[in-house]
């Protein structure tokens, strides 16, 4: 072991610099849209002019066009994951893309807009909280523009972006571009989206993706990436109800503590809290972290929370403050999207993951089924295919504490998981979210 | 509601940079930098997997995906030990340097250490050199054999999707059968934080918690909690030769060959792997903050950079992903 030197080497003084001033914040987004629309430009641009792609990659994405007789570049080869796409042409899953500008860290869910187009959707949109759609400005909106908005509605995405592009042909027209903002506006709407931008860009030429476009003078807003520098992001934790799942009981010596990530909301040392769903109510005495104790911790971080009393809690519990209790259920009714090829009917069995919890369920009746398009509701459905999406009524073997998905994301939110295979066949939305946002958007009206 | 009681300050605020503020209704300043969300996902996909799984253990190679990998653990199960054991691949052409920090972590935090060796399944006549010396793709079966051997049900690996491309659309629990492999098309959609890890007898689940973070944010976290390293990740004077663009460290392994000289160079390691495919970048960067500004300005991949095996083809990921490899 000769000339080998000391591991903790790195940390000897100029190891030990005071912490770089630069966190940044994170923003966690998905793009919907067909290839047709150029989508896969669009990603390739964003990515290419906020220079997160490496000359490597360039270079390989440059032989690989030329490969298949392009001239330049093809920006849509930088996000084109597996060769089975690239051989066909097509993208078959959601592929994650991660960029970094100086204000933000990206991580960005692209979703294929045409092939099982609304498993893929509704999967990059569960954890994001903007959702750039994609639209060809000769086209307009259309069925799947509606469609996109209405998932992300459904999914509680806060902040959507339309992106209108291939504006260079339709010669940067104004009018053409105000029509189409104004019926995105009308759309989202409707659908209780509150926070919209409509943007035109020409993804090809890369106007107003990153740098803002000559061609276009009389549109004074931001660029795409200006805007996604800039919205707001983050929950307002401090706004919220305290939701803490029990993930994991740590045990050592004379310590137990329970283990998981705050959902929503601010936990704090001395708060009183109910164990759900038992309902036994004690007294918060400590918050652990493994850097040091803290007095109080908020969404979405991971913690370690001591009680004053020796109860039975374990993996599956909900710790919430008295009075800000979620509803305790045996039965619930909830929004699912299937996103298996297998159909879910009523009688079927299977089991529900809710938080930490896995219960148990069985599938009472289906309700309806959502015409994603016209939101119309199909009451003599029986079963849900592969992507679709509607209503159902579950009984579960144990009373698990929901909240409805418009309420928090996620201890509003579950899997159906086969009991027998263990493939997830559909995202579940407990309650109603649609007609919550569609409501509370008629609510608004004046 | 109960009004909200607003200590002073977390300690770890003091050190915190003021970015990403959040303030809320009561004038209280809730802060979400990105490695902090990133850490307590990873934090939380660590305690799913220890709550669900009978029995995980976690890829040690060494490298730095490794090391922040088994700080989270560290933190995840505070003041408990890490549950489960280390398992690491033992290619017989590792790092001298990498081996001695991996024994010294192990014993320092009474970790378990599982190894696979690869030189034994070669002596042994299990498995055959190749003609080009390179021991990557030999890791498989011995891996796959550990797994088996030692009823591992859920196997931390520390794959970042912003490695390459086929790992973009890999998911956080990325379900492999009995073979070891991966079929893009039966990977189960993964919604909120909701993790979906049943699988059959047989069968197991690679578990990335890293998916999301990037080579700079590893960088930026190392640096952050004084994540300790092997020293081959720092500016170092070392004999080198070149082969097919890399800069590689002589050894038994087999190199140099004639007309491959070797030149003195002060380099340091981006990724540490098999000495016979992992090559060294010219670099002057002798501490963390120097690698980080160095990284940032980077216009190569760390894979382009340092990775021999990722080079033979265009689907080369997609293919080893598919056969096991992590």
């Amino acid at each position: 072991m000769k000339g080998i030197s000391k591991v903790t080497s790195v940390l000897e003084p100029e190891g030990l610099a005071p912490r770089l001033d630069r966190d940044v914040e994170m923003l966690r987004f998905a793009t919907a849209g067909s290839v047709d629309d150029g989508k896969s430009t669009l990603v390739g641009r964003l990515l290419h002019d906020s220079k997160s792609v490496l000359a490597d990659t360039l270079e390989a994405v440059e032989r690989a066009s030329r490969d298949r007789g392009s001239d330049g570049m093809e920006l849509a080869l930088l996000t084109d994951g597996l060769r089975a796409e690239r051989e066909q042409g097509i993208t078959i899953d959601v592929a994650y893309r991660y960029f970094t500008t100086a204000r933000r860290k990206f991580v960005l869910a692209d979703t294929p807009g045409h092939v099982q187009y609304t498993r893929n959707m509704v999967t990059g949109a569960s954890t994001a909280e903007l959702v750039v759609i994609l639209i060809d400005a000769r086209k307009g909106v259309v069925e799947q523009t509606r469609r996109h908005l209405a998932v992300a509605a459904l999914l509680g995405v806060r902040h959507l972006v339309l992106a209108v592009n291939k504006m260079d042909l339709v010669d940067f027209d104004q009018s053409v571009f105000a029509a189409i903002a104004a019926d995105f506006a009308a759309a989202a709407e409707g659908l209780g989206v509150v926070d919209h931008t409509v943007i035109p860009v020409s993804a090809l030429a890369g106007d107003n993706v990153v740098e803002p476009s000559a061609a276009m003078p009389w549109y004074s807003g931001p660029t795409l990436l200006e805007h996604l520098e800039t919205v707001e992001v983050g929950i307002d934790a401090a706004g919220q109800q305290v939701r803490f799942p029990v993930q994991y009981v740590i045990r050592s010596a004379d310590y137990r503590g329970y283990a998981g990530q705050l959902a929503a909301g601010v936990l704090s040392v001395g708060d009183d809290v109910v164990v759900l769903p038992s309902g036994l109510r004690t007294v918060v005495v400590g918050i652990d972290t493994f850097d040091n104790p803290v007095d109080f911790a908020y969404a979405p971080q991971s913690i370690t929370v001591r009680l004053a009393d020796e109860l039975d809690v374990g993996r599956g519990d909900l710790l919430v403050r008295p009075g800000e209790e979620p509803r305790i259920v045996r039965e619930f009714e909830a929004t699912v999207c299937q996103l298996s090829d297998r159909p879910l009917a009523a009688g079927d069995r299977v089991l529900v993951k809710h938080t930490t919890r896995v219960v148990k369920a069985v599938v009472d009746q289906v309700n309806y089924r959502l015409d994603i398009e016209t939101l119309g509701r199909d009451e003599a459905a029986d079963s849900l295919s592969l992507n679709e999406i509607g209503g159902i009524t579950l009984r579960i073997a144990a009373p698990l504490a929901v909240d409805d998905y418009a309420h928090d994301r996620l201890t509003g939110s579950f899997l159906v998981i086969d009991e027998h295979d263990g493939q997830t066949l559909a995202a579940g939305l407990v309650g109603d979210p649609i007609t919550s946002a569609t409501s509370a958007a008629g609510a608004d009206a004046p | 509601m109960t009004a909200l009681t607003v200590p002073t300050a977390r300690t770890k605020d003091d050190v915190e940079p003021a970015a990403a503020e959040r303030t809320s209704g009561s004038g209280q300043v809730l802060k979400s930098p990105h490695l902090d969300v990133l850490e307590s996902e990873g934090i939380h996909i660590m305690r799913e997997v220890a709550a669900e799984f009978e029995r995980p253990v976690l890829l040690f190679s060494g490298g730095k995906d490794s090391a922040v990998m088994l700080h989270l653990a560290r933190k995840a199960f505070w003041p408990a030990p890490v549950p489960f054991p280390l398992m690491h691949v033992d290619t017989g052409h590792n790092f001298p340097e990498v081996l001695a920090y991996r024994d010294e972590f192990v014993e320092r935090f009474e970790l378990r250490l599982v190894v696979a060796s690869v030189q034994s399944y070669i002596d042994s006549g299990k498995l055959r050199e190749r003609v080009d010396g390179t021991r990557n793709p030999l890791q498989i079966q011995p891996l796959l054999d550990g797994i088996t051997d030692n009823k591992f049900d859920a196997v931390f690996g520390g794959g970042r999707r912003d490695e390459e491309k086929a790992r973009a659309k890999e998911r956080i629990y990325s379900l492999r059968d009995e073979f070891g492999q991966w079929d893009p098309r039966r990977q189960r959609p993964e919604l909120w934080n909701l993790y979906n890890g049943r699988h059959k007898p047989g069968e197991h689940v690679r578990v990335f918690p890293l998916s999301n973070w990037t080579e700079l944010d590893v960088w930026e976290y190392v640096e952050r909690e004084r994540v300790e390293l092997p020293s081959i990740y720092f500016a170092h004077e070392r004999e080198v030769f070149k082969r097919n663009g890399m800069w590689l460290t002589p050894g038994e392994w087999g190199g140099p060959k004639d007309g491959e000289p070797l030149q003195r160079k002060r380099v340091r390691y981006r990724t540490v792997g098999d000495m016979s495919c992992t090559g060294a970048v010219e670099s002057a960067s002798s501490t963390i903050s120097d690698v980080i500004a160095e990284i940032a300005i980077s216009t190569i991949t760390e894979r382009g950079a340092t990775r021999a095996d990722d080079k033979l083809s265009e689907a080369a990921m997609e293919d080893r992903k598919r056969e096991g490899y992590f």
